[in-house]
């Protein structure tokens, strides 16, 4: 029993980074901007966290580190995409490409450096009861936020009537411009809001899961995160379910290498990878789906024209 | 204050020539502000950075090194961008590369004599083609998003190398360490001037390469056909250009120059696989394509720059005491530089300070009269 709970304490912890991310950019996307520098602001505000921890001793200010950074990093592309109307792809990449480079190049004084761990939560007699005690009452501070996270994007996307003005930007921006909408506006949010979880998906990975700095600790996550959300249709609670079967191979392939399954290690490590692939294979096959659910605006750069 | 853009009527050929330019220069002044920064005077650190790399010939040969499979890589990419398709993965099309033209001289290695570079070499591409087909295959069967499948590769490209020169590929001789054996001689690319420079042919592929992709984009009908078909699908589906067509060919292109690139450095530079085989250049290629301006003989220069910014780099590490990542900042600043500064090209900029101007309804009000009297 308890190794059962163990194993879904390490996925949920696993989970988080991914969801995080992953409901950050669905907000970025249903606005109708494709920002493929997830990696780029996870890893920066990993390393921002990290540092701010490291320098403070408090792992609360790292975690706020880590969101401030996030979100400034995403500020970066904001201007470029929105203000300059720059390709949305080729601009996410190179958030990507700045952020390895500017992380790798703060955190080489704090590589062997020892963190600080935001603790979990601990409410005496109650988190100390077996199985669900631990489970809902015990777990770090940050995959309450997560939880919290989806269930507001829920609520903000399909009952708020802000959140049906995000959708439509993002279904179309000239039709949303028409009507007098601020496009851009609405879509700076959307994007620093983004910009926001990913630092804060970083945080948790430099605070929370592994409690140090290692050099492109990010290891892809935030690729993935932004599988998710094609993975999710675009559906913040698909995207709960997607964060943790991803959180689960993650971790089934770490138990698999400890266990010494007579498969080479590499293999093992890469089934995420091709777990990614295969999955949006299958999500993908079904094209009127897929048209149907994508914002139909997604990537297409905007200038209002007055 | 905010930024309005105006459209141009037609594209600046202004802007078009000086934008890199623009772009290298905003990035000198940012780095300026870095080094100053990290505590370091600036102009003492563009001189190690930039200038001291390339003050000595065989400083040049390194250069040609770096840049050669830079340039390669990014001839096959800006293909695929000027076609609208995003294949990001070329670093595991460059590990790929490496991989299948390795196989002659890791498990064959009593082969010799002077079939085995050009077999190595056609191995290398026949390696990086095929790990670019994938996603190709992914995109026209299934429409996945090419992006996120072709990166998704790179990781698992990376770690089938590191399996394969830790497990099968080891040398058993070689202490434990995770490489294969040393190439022998007929299967190590020969250098263009043994006594200038390392330099070695894989530069002269790269410029050919460029050449050639560069003919067949502005004189060939195929050129055409990647043209239009990225910036107007539906025209290129009149004109009878068929996309999935496009996307394979767009693919198996750069992923054969980048398997090329792969072969060559291994089998030139470093003469073994081992578990890591490149710095990136999947990625730095990237923005070498759009520093290029997407322009095959544009690249040559921009792969000549990104090379020169590992070397720096290299160089202020050693000088200064700054982590070499150092040239991933610079790298990754030049390409927000140069995407920035291309919009210079289709809009003129004007910022527009929120006290100066009405508020927007009432300015445009009056505007309009105004226009129609101009008229």
């Amino acid at each position: 029993m308890d190794i059962t709970v163990n194993i879904l304490l390490t996925i949920a912890t696993a989970a988080t980074p991914l969801l995080i991310a992953a409901i950050g950019e669905l907000v970025v996307e249903r606005s109708g901007v494709l920002n493929l520098g997830v990696e780029g602001m996870m890893i920066v505000g990993a390393v921002g966290g990290f540092g701010a921890g490291y320098l403070t001793g408090s792992p609360w200010i790292g975690l706020l580190a880590a969101i401030i950074v996030g979100a400034l990093f995403s500020l970066l592309f904001a201007v470029m995409t929105l203000s300059l109307a720059t390709n949305q792809v080729a601009t996410g990449l190179s958030l990507t490409l700045l952020g390895l480079g500017l992380s790798g190049m703060i955190g080489t004084s704090f590589v062997g450096q020892p963190g600080v761990r935001l603790p979990n939560l601990d409410i005496p007699g109650i988190s100390s009861i077996p199985v669900v005690g631990k489970l809902v009452f015990g777990q770090d501070p940050v995959f309450y936020i997560s939880i919290a996270l989806t269930a507001a994007v829920m609520w903000f996307l399909f009952k708020t009537r802000t959140g049906l003005t995000l959708r439509s930007i993002g279904d179309s921006h000239t039709s949303a411009h028409a009507l007098g909408i601020k496009v851009i506006r609405y879509r700076y949010l959307a994007v620093i809001f983004g910009g926001a979880c990913a630092g804060l998906a970083g945080g948790h990975l430099s605070l929370v899961y592994t409690p140090q700095w290692v050099e492109n600790m990010s290891a892809g996550r935030g690729w993935i995160a932004l599988a998710l959300v094609v993975f999710a249709s675009w559906r913040p609670w698909r995207v709960l379910a997607g964060a943790y079967i991803f959180g689960a191979v993650w971790i089934g392939q770490l138990h698999a290498q400890a266990f010494g399954i007579p498969v080479p290690s590499q293999f093992l490590s890469s089934l995420p990878y091709l777990a990614t692939v295969v999955v949006l294979v299958l999500i993908s096959r079904n094209k009127r789906l897929t048209m149907m659910n994508t914002p139909a605006s997604l990537g297409q750069p905007f200038v209002p024209d007055r | 204050m905010r930024i309005e853009l105006v459209k141009r009527p037609q594209r600046s050929a202004l802007f078009s020539m000086l934008s890199p330019f623009i772009a290298f220069a905003l990035t000198i002044i940012a780095g300026a502000i870095m080094f100053a920064l990290l505590g370091v005077n600036p102009l003492n650190a563009f001189e190690i950075y930039f200038v001291e790399p390339v003050s000595q010939v065989w400083q040049l040969h390194e250069l040609a090194i770096k840049a050669a499979p830079l340039i390669l890589i990014a001839v096959g990419l800006s293909v695929c961008y000027r076609a609208n398709i995003w294949n990001i993965g070329a670093e595991g099309q460059f590990i790929f590369g490496a991989i299948f033209g390795s196989i002659i001289p890791v498990l064959f290695p009593q082969f010799e004599g002077p079939l085995v570079i050009p077999l190595m070499l056609l191995l290398g591409m026949v390696g990086g083609a095929f790990y670019a087909s994938i996603p190709a295959l992914l995109k026209t069967r299934f429409s996945t998003n090419e992006i996120l499948t072709s990166l998704m590769l790179v990781y698992v490209a990376q770690l089938f190398l590191d399996w394969l020169v830790r497990g099968p590929w080891r040398d058993p001789q070689g202490h434990g360490f995770p490489q294969t054996i040393q190439f022998g001689d007929s299967a190590v690319l020969p250098e263009l001037m043994p006594d200038a420079g390392r330099a070695n042919w894989g530069f002269v592929f790269a410029l050919v390469a460029a050449v050639l992709v560069w003919l067949m984009m502005s004189r060939m009908l195929k050129g055409f056909e990647v043209r239009v078909l990225g910036s107007s699908p539906r025209a290129g589906r009149f004109a009878g250009f068929g996309f999935n067509r496009m996307v394979f060919f767009a693919f198996l292109l750069s992923g054969a120059l980048a398997g090329l690139a792969g072969i060559s450095e291994v089998s030139g530079a470093i003469g073994q696989l081992q578990p890591v085989i490149s710095p990136g250049y999947g990625f730095t290629a990237i923005i070498v394509a759009f520093l290029g301006r997407l322009n095959p003989l544009g690249i040559v220069a921009a792969g000549l720059v990104l090379a020169l910014t590992y070397l720096g780099g290299e160089a202020v590490q050693s000088a200064l005491g700054i982590s070499d990542k150092v040239a991933r900042v610079f790298q990754g600043m030049l390409l927000f530089f140069v995407l920035g500064c291309d919009t210079l090209i289709h809009y003129r900029i004007r910022l527009i300070g929120m006290a100066l101007t009405k508020p927007n309804g009432a300015a445009q009000l009056e505007a309009a009269p105004k226009l129609e009297e101009a008229r």
